[in-house]
């Protein structure tokens, strides 16, 4: 599986916010064995030394980053949070979101289309969190998006996938495009569902941040993703409304009077 | 001169953005700044000059989902 032209061996990308200390952090990313973790950008007074710590910590993991501009609610908004992660990460890749809803953090899927495209056009590799509408990935792929980020259900809601059916529809609209189901993610079966459905890959934060466990849910996670790929390849059946008999009927031995 | 960064005001003395960062001890820390709602990339800061009201955001590395 290949991001922009970079080749990844594991289809999980982990979140970083929310884990209970940087030591659980450390050891739910090796557990979960993801090469990709997702990060932000906050105002920091002169005095505080939050980012700096943080910043440190992340070049000590040593793998790639995909900064996001979560909590932006205008194009003009992300497109600068992008410039300013591009200089502070050192990466093209961004994770773009342009919010709408408070409630729901659904994405403003117009504002996404057009930020994409003044990123796309200035160099950035995109990673649109997105609806699973098709028109609008439509317009992502059309605006220079080489990646797709729809999401499961809404951020954090631990719901699993909303729309199966509108997941399915896309994963087929688009098979050259790589696919990544991010957000509303509960338990490991969710990701496994999703890769089921022959996603690409499988994009996480609270569920494995916010678990009791966070370094067992994060193995969790990894195991089931490697379980779901594995299934895909390997074809599974079409669900029928009728049984079928696994064991044959033929030469059974006629017992009756 | 009084500016607003990440929106509280501050009086600064200096011209350009790279010296006010200097004198409110941003030096050597690892950021990346806004000016106005505008980007403001790290080489530009010594030839950007700062007016009377600008609105300066400074943001650093943080956890993100």
């Amino acid at each position: 599986m290949s991001f922009y032209g970079v080749e990844l061996s594991s289809r999980l990308l982990l979140g970083t916010a929310r884990y209970p200390s940087p030591k659980i952090l450390a050891e739910a990313i090796e557990a979960s064995q993801a090469e990709v973790v997702t990060v932000s950008l906050r105002r920091e007074a002169a005095a505080e030394r939050g980012g700096q710590s943080f910043w440190s910590f992340i070049r000590g993991l040593g793998g790639r980053v995909l900064p996001n501009t979560a909590g932006c609610h205008t194009v003009a908004e992300a497109v600068t949070t992008a410039h300013m992660a591009r200089e502070l990460f050192d990466t093209p890749w961004i994770k773009l979101e342009v919010i709408r809803d408070d409630e729901t953090l659904q994405p403003d899927v117009f504002g996404l289309v057009e930020a994409a495209r003044v990123l796309s056009e200035e160099g950035f590799e995109v990673f649109p969190y997105t609806t699973e509408d098709l028109g609008v990935a439509d317009r992502l792929v059309e605006a220079g998006c080489r990646v797709l980020v729809p999401w499961g259900a809404p951020i954090g809601s631990a719901r699993g996938l909303n729309n199966l059916y509108g997941l399915r529809a896309l994963r087929a609209h688009f098979p050259e495009i790589p696919l990544v189901v991010d957000a509303g993610l509960g338990v490991p079966s969710h990701a496994a569902a999703a890769m089921e459905l022959g996603y690409d890959a499988v994009l996480l934060n609270t569920a494995v941040a916010e678990a009791g466990d966070p370094v067992a849910m994060a193995r969790a996670f990894a195991l089931a993703i490697e379980a779901g790929r594995t299934a895909f390849a390997a074809r599974p059946l079409e669900p029928r409304d009728m049984a079928a008999p696994s064991t044959p009927v033929l030469g059974r031995a006629a017992l009756g009077n | 001169m009084r500016i607003f960064i990440n929106g509280e005001q501050h009086d600064v003395a200096p011209r350009t953005l790279a010296q006010a960062l200097e004198e409110l001890g941003y030096g050597g820390k690892k950021i990346a700044t806004a000016l106005n709602g505008r980007f403001v990339a790290a080489a530009a800061r010594p030839a950007t000059a700062l007016a009377d009201g600008d609105r300066l955001e400074v943001v650093a590395p943080m956890q993100g989902g």
